[in-house]
Order: structure tokens, then C-alpha cells, then sequence
């Protein structure tokens, strides 16, 4: 079994593997198996475009959380350049679970704020799996308000489990950092886009996740608590996840049917970790033509759009 | 049941149920020091135990009634019910949890809003209430927080807001955490508009309620023991393995840390807030706002 591929991915890592195996073959071998390896692509294609065409929220969210799925950084690195990193929030330290900084998209310069997850145990510990502490949330908020003063538009990539629930980060102000970050995302004078590119989860995902636009790669999930952990409280068993991913409507699909999101950026096929600079493509157009929207509006009319937005949240009945 | 009685054997019968002379609830055991206190004497205490000042958890309605003049009171957004836009279920629906509340607390969702004076200062006062679903926050109590802060801004009077709660409301999913951001961006127009808010956490504050609202306080005070915090502390212990230290995520902690202005005891609570708001208002001293 290949630990790169989920479950209901290993048909098609068991036909990559073959078609690796005759690849490898076909180089040192005089036989012609070019007709027979690309017959077993197609197979492979039609394989994959049929586990895709179905897959459920629980699918989804384990393709969300995939070993292989494409982090912020391997983003910035495609879609910007001039990127010049910023560090620390100037009270306590710098948060490796949150990268940011400046560069420019097509020239265009803006502001980046994204959570880091790592790939290997090394940098998963260094990057604390994408989970942030205070010092994160205020290292983003400095730089959202530097982006205000220079008139940088406000790009945040969203991919993480949640908030950090430690000890020192409860010290900290855990709450208050969040809080705070909502508080002044909803008034800041600049355009900001979310994207939810893997993982959106709870508080921790929403403290960057205020904007005029939020976008969803269509293999993200968000949510107000993970499956796992909504199971073991309601269900009271971690079992239940796949129930719990159901119920709550995490997929991009559901919460655009639901009004809570603006749109979808698809992704390649078999998902984003199958093809990064094809996803990448994807999002870069789909971050431009959100921009070139955004930048025809005046800024108080961005901030009054902005509001109206967030007070349409929710639905009641009004006797 | 009593065909049912009837047909047990005597031996594994219990007596009691109907023996019970004393009426209900005139006696309640602190949950802070065991006493065993006098319903009525405790009542007077504002629910604040007179041997050892523990703080009991008490109702929203109480909450506000406590706090306002009487007959001051109007309330806000009553109108507003809670709908199960997911058809959510999980080992027992959503509506069925919601109208099993409805009947316990006697209210339609988790927190009561209401305007009102308080010695004579006209303010907008929120209250959690913590018995309906953890006093979680779904729609309806987004609405109400964001009317209650509207009363506000046309009427240029201050917001408080007593929160007891255990966060987002599960059961309405991502619009629950959407919540965290529609009130958050109410406050921003408060404190735009130059009015002050006061956030009196009280226990339990915790996750989504605390991370958002109830940090936001131009004035943040916490009532004494009351357990604040944004990760439960199960889940703190589970994730770094190791044992939480004493009075972790306790009022006094935050005070220490720099979370929180200050800690006021319930039965000081009105006088302190009327004195604040007063400071904040820069209204002259009125003699009756100091007793």
C-alpha cells in the first residue's frame, strides 16, 4: 500500500505503479511498449475521472488533508515574484505556522498571508502542523495593516486544522488574538480575498479568513470543527467522522449552494497534489479576475459591501 | 409506569418519589464549598454563595432582570426563532435538541437582549443563556447581539454583554462560525461610532464566543473563578499531554496574563459598570451611582 495515496486512491496508484514499472522497462529495453503505456494512462484517467466524478464529504476532506497536497509556499512560489518574506509580530516571536509577506501578482503588488503546513516530521513540528498560535495571528494582523497603510490588496491562503489549543498559546491570548483579527479585517480599507486551499478549520482558519471574496479549491473544506471532532462531541465517538462530514456541509460544493462562499476554483484532475502547476494556473486566473473586480471600487464602498456581506450570515425566521 | 410498579417485587422497589416532603429546591447545595443553603437567603446574594463567594452559574433572564431598573425593560428581537437550514442530525435532530430547550429554559435561543435604564442610564444589556445548548451560538443569537448593538448605535447608549458559553453552535456548521464575524464587524461599527462596550465574561466563556465578542470589550471584566479560555482544556490536555497547571484558564489567570481589565465580584457588579460607563460617558458624579 502507498502512503502517498488515500484509500479510495489506491486502484489508481496500483495502475501509476505499473505503468512506472513499464516505463522504467521501456527505457532499457529494445521493445516498443509505448502503445501499451498509453493505453494503461487512459485506463488510469478513466479510473480516477470515475472515483472523482463521486466522491463524498469525507473523501473530500481526506483530499483536503492529503500527504501530498500542495502548502501555501508552493503556491507563492508559482504564482508570485519579488516575494520578501515578513517575520514576527514585533511582541513576542514569529509563528511558523503562518507565513506572509509582500510580492506582486502580474506586476501587481499585494500583501500574502497564508498558513504553512510541513511535509516531512521535521517541518510538520516546525511549522506546528499548520497550527498557529497568537503570535501568528498578530503577525498577520501587522501585516494586514501595513497593507492598509500602502494600499496593498490582501491575499490570504487558508490551510489549517485550527487554532493551536496549548498551553502557552491560551497564556497568550489565543482568543483575543482571533477575535481581534476579525475585528479589524472586517473594517480594513484595502480588498481582501480567502482562499480556502485545503483545510479550513474553525476560529483558526476565520482569524485570516474575513474579506470581500472568499474562494474555495474545489477539493477544500471548511468548517466550524473537524469531522473527528464534531463526531466525538455529538456522536460521541471519533468513528462517526464520516457522519459528522455529512451533516455539517464542509465541501466547497455544499457551502457554495449555502451562499457562505463566492466561488470554486477547480481542480485538476484526481486533485491539486496530481498536477501543482496546473491548480496553481487555476488560482492565479481565478485571483486576478477577482482583483480586477475589486479594483474598480471605491474604498468605502468596499468596506459597506464587506459589511452587508458578513450581516447576511445565518438564517432565522423573524415573526 | 405504575401497571410497571405494580408488577416489581417489593424487594427492588425504592421508596421515595412521592415520599418527598420537603418542596422542591428550597434548599440548594453550593456546588463551590457543599454548604447547604437556604434558597431564598441565596437568591438575595444574587446566586453568589454567602460562605465561600462561589459564583453559581444563573439564567439570562435573572441576569438582566438583576441589572436593570425595574420596569425599564424592553426586549429585543423576541421575534427571532432558530431554523435548521441543514436538516442537521446527529444522534437526535437538531429541531428536536432545539424544542427540548425551548421547553426546558422557556426561551427560543441562547441569549436574551434587552434595552432598558440602569439607575437611570439608558444602555443595551445581552445575556447568555447557558442551560440552552451550552449557550452555543448559532444564527438567531448573532442576530440578536448585532440588533442589540444597532439600539445602540441609533440611540447612542452603551452595549454590555454577559457571555456564558461553549462556542459556535455545531449544529448550524459554518454559519455558526460566520457568527464570529458578523458580530465582530457590529463592534467595529460601535466602536467607530465612539460608544462603548463592556464584556463581562462569566463561566463558562469558551471557543467561538471567546474568540470573537467577548474579547472585544473597550472594558473586559471577568466574574471571580470563571472559566475562560478558547480550547477546552480536555482538548489542551489531549493535544500537549502533559497536566494543566492550577487555576488554568480561571479568571484569575487571565487577570494575571493581561487578558482581562479586572475581576469584579457579581453583588459590585452594577455599581462598577454604572461608574465606568459613567467615566467613559464623562458624565458628572451622581451620588446615587456611587451607592
Amino acid at each position: 500500500m502507498n502512503l502517498n495515496f488515500l484509500d479510495f486512491e489506491q486502484p489508481i496508484a496500483e495502475l501509476e505503479a505499473k505503468i512506472d514499472e513499464l516505463r522504467y522497462i521501456g527505457d532499457d529495453a529494445d521493445v516498443n511498449i509505448s502503445e501499451e503505456v498509453s493505453k494503461l494512462e487512459a485506463k488510469s484517467k478513466a479510473l480516477t475521472q470515475s472515483i472523482f466524478s463521486s466522491l463524498s464529504p469525507w473523501q473530500i476532506s481526506q483530499l483536503a488533508r492529503h500527504p501530498q497536497r500542495p502548502y501555501t509556499m508552493e503556491y507563492i512560489v508559482r504564482l508570485f515574484t519579488e516575494f520578501h518574506e515578513l517575520h514576527g509580530d514585533r511582541c513576542y516571536a514569529d509563528d511558523h505556522a503562518i507565513i506572509g509577506g509582500m510580492a506582486r501578482l502580474e506586476g501587481m503588488p499585494v500583501m500574502i498571508i497564508g498558513q504553512q503546513k510541513g511535509r516531512d516530521t521535521k517541518e510538520k513540528l516546525h511549522r506546528n502542523f499548520g497550527m498557529a498560535r497568537p503570535e501568528g495571528y498578530r503577525k498577520a494582523l501587522r501585516l494586514m495593516r501595513l497593507a492598509e497603510r500602502f494600499r496593498l490588496p490582501v491575499l490570504t491562503f487558508i490551510d489549517t486544522p485550527g487554532a493551536y489549543p496549548g498551553i502557552g498559546a491560551e497564556e497568550r491570548g489565543q482568543s483575543e488574538a482571533i477575535a481581534k483579527n476579525l475585528f479589524v479585517m472586517s473594517g480594513l480599507r484595502t480588498p481582501v480575498i480567502c482562499v480556502v486551499i485545503g483545510e479550513g478549520g474553525s476560529g483558526g482558519a476565520l482569524a485570516i479568513g474575513i474579506g470581500d471574496r472568499t474562494l474555495m479549491l474545489q477539493y477544500s473544506t471548511y468548517s466550524v470543527i473537524s469531522p473527528e471532532g464534531c463526531a466525538s462531541i455529538l456522536w460521541k465517538s471519533a468513528e462517526k467522522a464520516e457522519e459528522a462530514a455529512e451533516a455539517m456541509g464542509i465541501t466547497a460544493t455544499r457551502l457554495k449552494e449555502l451562499g457562505l462562499i463566492d466561488r470554486i476554483i477547480e481542480e485538476p484532475l484526481g486533485g491539486a497534489h496530481r498536477d501543482v502547476d496546473a491548480m496553481a494556473g487555476n488560482l492565479k486566473s481565478a485571483l486576478l479576475e477577482e482583483l480586477n473586480q475589486l479594483s474598480g471600487v471605491s474604498l468605502d464602498e468596499l468596506v459597506e459591501n464587506r459589511y452587508k456581506r458578513l450581516m447576511a450570515y445565518g438564517q432565522f425566521t423573524d415573526r | 409506569m405504575s401497571w410497571f410498579r405494580k408488577l416489581m417485587p417489593s424487594k427492588i422497589r425504592t421508596p421515595g418519589g412521592n415520599k418527598r416532603s420537603i418542596p422542591e429546591g428550597l434548599w440548594i447545595k453550593c456546588s463551590g464549598c457543599s454548604a447547604v443553603l437556604y434558597r431564598s437567603e441565596l437568591e438575595r446574594n444574587f446566586d453568589v454563595c454567602p460562605k465561600c463567594s462561589h459564583h453559581m452559574r444563573i439564567g439570562a433572564r435573572r441576569r438582566l432582570e438583576m441589572f436593570f431598573d425595574a420596569d425599564s425593560i424592553e426586549e429585543i428581537g423576541t421575534g427571532l426563532e432558530p431554523v435548521d437550514i441543514l436538516k442537521f442530525r446527529d444522534s437526535k435532530k437538531y429541531r428536536e435538541r432545539l424544542s427540548a430547550a425551548q421547553k426546558d429554559t422557556g426561551e427560543k435561543d441562547a441569549l436574551v437582549v434587552m434595552r432598558g435604564t440602569v439607575d437611570g442610564m439608558p444602555l443595551v444589556a445581552a445575556a447568555f443563556e447557558f442551560s440552552f445548548m451550552g449557550g452555543s451560538m448559532g444564527a438567531v443569537v448573532g442576530e440578536r447581539f448585532v440588533r442589540g448593538i444597532n439600539t445602540c448605535i441609533d440611540n447612542n447608549i452603551p452595549f454590555v454583554c454577559f457571555s456564558a458559553s461553549g462556542g459556535a453552535r455545531m449544529q448550524e456548521a459554518l454559519f455558526s462560525l460566520m457568527q464570529m464575524a458578523k458580530t465582530s464587524v457590529a463592534l467595529k461599527r460601535l466602536s467607530d461610532a465612539g460608544i462603548p462596550y463592556i464584556s463581562v465574561l462569566t463561566d463558562p466563556t469558551m471557543g467561538g464566543v471567546s474568540a470573537s465578542f467577548a474579547m472585544l470589550g473597550d472594558i473586559n471584566i471577568a466574574e471571580p473563578k470563571a472559566l475562560i479560555g478558547f480550547a477546552g482544556p480536555r482538548v489542551i490536555e489531549q493535544t500537549v499531554r502533559e497536566t494543566l497547571p492550577e487555576g488554568f484558564q480561571r479568571s484569575e489567570f487571565l487577570l494575571e496574563h493581561g487578558a482581562i481589565d479586572m475581576i469584579i465580584d457579581r453583588r459590585e457588579m452594577r455599581t462598577n459598570l454604572l461608574s465606568i460607563l459613567g467615566i467613559l460617558a464623562r458624565k458628572p458624579t451622581v451620588t446615587s451611582a456611587a451607592g
